[in-house]
């Protein structure tokens, strides 16, 4: 870390920096709106870090759920690759087909989406052991609110010139980022509000809830108007491609950025909890009485690593 | 070992009477959902057309609030003499206590339900212009819907420091999709411009999703120590 760590920054701020320069002088000007829609190179980009945050946060929440019961962690691997299959496969049924294209979605993303439930899932397992799925929890949900905050700030700052107002209630699109971004908002101050061992089962399953919640969400605004355009990408949504160039070197240069910051956030809560653990050892070792005992019998602090 | 069932009923019988007894979660429901729609009417002064518009918002962020107060007695009541570390250990399996408990805060959000709306039919001069009878489901299961996240997240939110604060903060970002179904569906029922089936089966849908999900998982939130 203490190595790759700088070069990996600066090669960050480098990219983020040939990205902005492409955002603000190499994109052409949007015919309609003008300057203004240029803050699509930040709203975007920051939408899909925040969701793709959320969703490896998911995944190590089940993980970390799943994980002590092999019985459970064999039924939710199974279930995992049954809907990689039956997700990748049902799209291209005619009549599934045609009704993910009068929603605007196309199947081919449809079935993409499907595909990184196993491939996140077992990715995440691969490399994160442990507790440290745990750890990777906490870094994706803080990571990811703020991202999410920032498509939040930039989505009213470009409504209002464009569309006349700050928020479209009931839109589907806004609605749903704003639940979504509560939901992680309570999981945080759950875990900053309970302190003991079970901190983590607590927060994963909070985390799942979350989950079950969002298509929920964004099924209950299902009859409401849109304001919101068709998503950029695996939608219905046209773009310049030389604009669409320039915003997936945005989205490739804030990815960097996130994994930059999720990285030394990761090693920090680890460090934290080493020094917990290093703690709670050291009072144990404290001369007097039985405790000497029980510490040299190493005593298993690790936390909620059950 | 006993049934799942007898488990269940033994424990609800309890936990009714119990209430029968003391009536303290009930008597508060009460005030606290009667001041509610005081202060609603102080607030909102509207002429009858337009209190059909408001009316199912106001119904439910008023049942909302009252059953948070119903559902952090629910597990309170169980930390006193330990009785929650005696369920742990007991052989009884922990989805009978949680449907148990479930059922007995339907039955007490239910009946403030039943108390409440005629006050609100008094003070907004309502007159029902869709399905009246449709309200009856969605009432249940709005109510449900409420309460089954609720009661989990009451069970959830004994392990956290200043638990009281913590249950609506995790339960009502969790309980929108529910709360946006409830209040589209009373307000279309009310006006009777639009059809409302579309509202209970989302209703519907949550119930089943979060009841499952739920069940699924009250044994890792009771066990976690």
């Amino acid at each position: 870390m203490k190595k790759a760590f700088p070069i990996l920054a600066v090669l960050t701020a480098l990219f983020l920096a040939y990205a902005f320069y492409q955002a603000m002088f190499v994109a052409p000007t949007d015919a309609l709106q003008g300057d203004v829609y240029r803050i699509i190179y930040y709203h975007v980009p920051s939408a899909w870090t925040a969701f793709l945050l959320f969703f490896l946060n998911f995944m190590a929440s089940v993980q970390y759920l799943a994980s002590p019961k092999p019985s459970t962690a064999r039924a939710v691997k199974w279930t995992v690759i049954a809907v990689g299959v039956i997700g990748a496969i049902v799209p291209f049924v005619p009549q599934v087909q045609q009704w993910l294209l009068t929603i605007g979605m196309y199947p081919s993303s449809a079935a993409t989406t499907a595909l990184m439930f196993p491939a996140c899932y077992f990715l995440v397992g691969k490399l994160f052991r442990g507790p440290s799925v745990d750890v990777l929890a906490v870094t994706t949900a803080e990571v990811g609110v703020v991202f999410c905050t920032i498509v939040l700030i930039t989505g009213p700052i470009w409504a209002r010139p464009v569309w006349g107002i700050w928020w479209a209630p009931g839109d589907i699109r806004l609605t749903s980022t704003l639940v979504l971004w509560l939901i992680y908002v309570s999981y945080l101050v759950l875990r900053r509000f309970s302190d003991s061992a079970q901190t983590q089962k607590l927060a994963a399953v909070l985390a799942v809830f979350g989950a079950l919640d969002v298509p929920l969400v964004y099924f209950s605004i299902w009859f409401f108007r849109t304001q919101h355009p068709q998503p950029v990408i695996g939608g219905g949504g046209s773009m310049d491609p030389r604009m669409l160039h320039v915003l997936l070197i945005n989205w490739m240069a804030f990815l960097c950025f996130a994994f930059l910051v999720c990285w030394s956030r990761f090693q920090l809560e680890k460090m934290r909890r080493e020094v917990e653990e290093a703690e709670a050892m050291e009072s144990l070792m404290e001369p007097g009485g039985s405790s000497a005992q029980i510490s040299k019998a190493k005593v298993p602090l690790g936390r909620g690593s059950q | 070992m006993k049934s799942f069932w007898s488990i269940t009923m033994a424990t609800l019988a309890k936990d009714i009477r119990l209430e029968w007894r003391s009536k303290d979660a009930l008597n508060a429901m009460l005030f606290f959902s009667l001041l509610v729609v005081v202060i609603f009417v102080f607030s909102f002064d509207p002429l009858a057309e337009e209190s059909r518009h408001i009316v199912g918002g106001l119904v439910w962020v008023a049942f909302l609030f009252a059953a948070v107060v119903a559902l952090n007695q629910t597990w309170a009541r169980e930390l006193r003499n330990q009785v929650l570390d005696a369920y742990r250990v007991s052989p009884a399996p922990a989805t009978a206590l949680f449907v148990a408990k479930v059922l007995g805060n339907f039955i007490f959000v239910s009946l403030l339900e039943a108390l409440m709306t005629p006050l609100f039919v008094i003070f907004y001069n309502l007159r029902v212009l869709g399905p009246a009878w449709q309200l009856l489901p969605v009432a249940l299961l709005g109510t449900w819907a409420l309460v089954v996240n609720g009661t989990f997240f009451a069970a959830m939110s004994l392990r956290t420091r200043s638990r009281e604060l913590m249950l609506p903060l995790l339960l009502f970002p969790i309980s929108i999709p529910a709360v946006l179904g409830m209040v589209a569906a009373t307000t279309s029922i009310l006006t009777g411009d639009n059809p409302a089936h579309f509202y209970i089966v989302l209703l519907l849908t949550y119930d089943v999703v979060f009841t499952t999900a739920c069940v699924g998982l009250f044994d890792t939130v009771l066990q976690a120590e």
